[in-house]
């Protein structure tokens, strides 16, 4: 039994291990910006998730007691993630992505990082 | 429900809640001490909250969770391939525009996370109206295919939950 809990506390290990190191592989490989936020924002979420599993099962299993703070980790990692992605994607569109490269809206107002809110303007 | 005393009972919940999960353990003084937090906090931020986000149906909220976590873990293995197996050669990248039916900034918020945190997508800006949403995908071959899964697997099923 205690093998196995072992094993696959490991496992869990293994696996955040592995994709932690394909997210930072991807910062390294894509080409620009965009296509790199794609591999903190996804790879990285598992990555995380896989060692708090280990955690929550080594709190749970060896030590007897149930532990929490791993929800609350995954928690406020999942709030602030698309956020931070969300403010480097912005920051970047505003420098070097101009607004003949992105489709239109669909709608008689431009995006909101180029135009400004209907009825706002001067 | 909106009592000057109990402003925000959902608030109330959740920071008691988060509270009690922060101190990982459970006893009386703790949770009078949590108690007091989830009522002094939503009494003093009142004023912030013109508008408080009515959740019309909170077992759905649950089951749009569970479907994100489950698809947080689908894209986690398909952008990990896509950054292993495919030659950047190969990766065709593209911003595609989804209208929004959907209106009220918490929904919105809830969507444009949950895209970005789903398989290759990447919420970038939303229209000065509000009402699309730019969206990056790392590898797409089917940008109206992308569109029609985002507005009936997450933003029909917050339609439902926000009323």
């Amino acid at each position: 039994m205690a093998v196995f809990t072992e094993f696959l506390i490991a496992f869990a290990l293994i696996v955040g291990g592995i994709f932690g190191l394909v997210g930072s592989f991807g910062l390294v490989k894509l080409r620009n910006t965009m296509q790199r936020l794609h591999a903190p924002t996804k790879a990285t979420t598992l990555g995380v998730g896989g060692v708090l599993i280990a955690s929550m099962l080594y709190f749970f299993l060896i030590k007897g007691a149930l532990s929490f703070h791993e929800l609350m980790i995954t928690m406020f990692l999942f709030l602030t993630a698309p956020v931070s992605a969300n403010f480097i994607s912005k920051t970047y569109m505003l420098h070097s992505v101009g607004q003949d490269e992105i489709p239109s809206t669909g709608r008689d107002v431009g995006w909101a990082g180029y135009d400004d809110a209907p009825g706002k303007a001067e | 429900m909106q009592s000057r005393l109990l402003p925000h009972p959902l608030l109330t919940l959740t920071l008691t809640l988060a509270w009690l999960l922060l101190i990982n353990k459970f006893t009386l003084g703790n949770l009078v001490l949590g108690l007091a937090i989830g009522f002094i906090v939503p009494v003093m931020t009142a004023n912030y909250w013109p508008d408080r986000p009515r959740l019309r149906n909170p077992l759905m909220a649950a089951e749009y969770a569970a479907i994100v976590l489950w698809d947080i873990v689908v894209a986690n293995i398909v952008v990990a391939a896509i950054i292993l197996f495919k030659r950047n050669a190969d990766i065709r990248s593209a911003w595609i525009c989804v209208p929004l039916d959907l209106t009220s900034p918490e929904a919105i918020t809830v969507l444009a996370g949950t895209i970005t945190m789903t398989p290759g997508t990447v919420s970038a800006m939303l229209a000065s109206d509000g009402r699309s949403i730019l969206v990056h995908c790392l590898h797409i071959d089917d940008p109206d295919g992308i569109r029609d899964q985002i507005k009936a697997r997450y933003e029909n099923r917050l339609k439902e939950i926000f009323a």
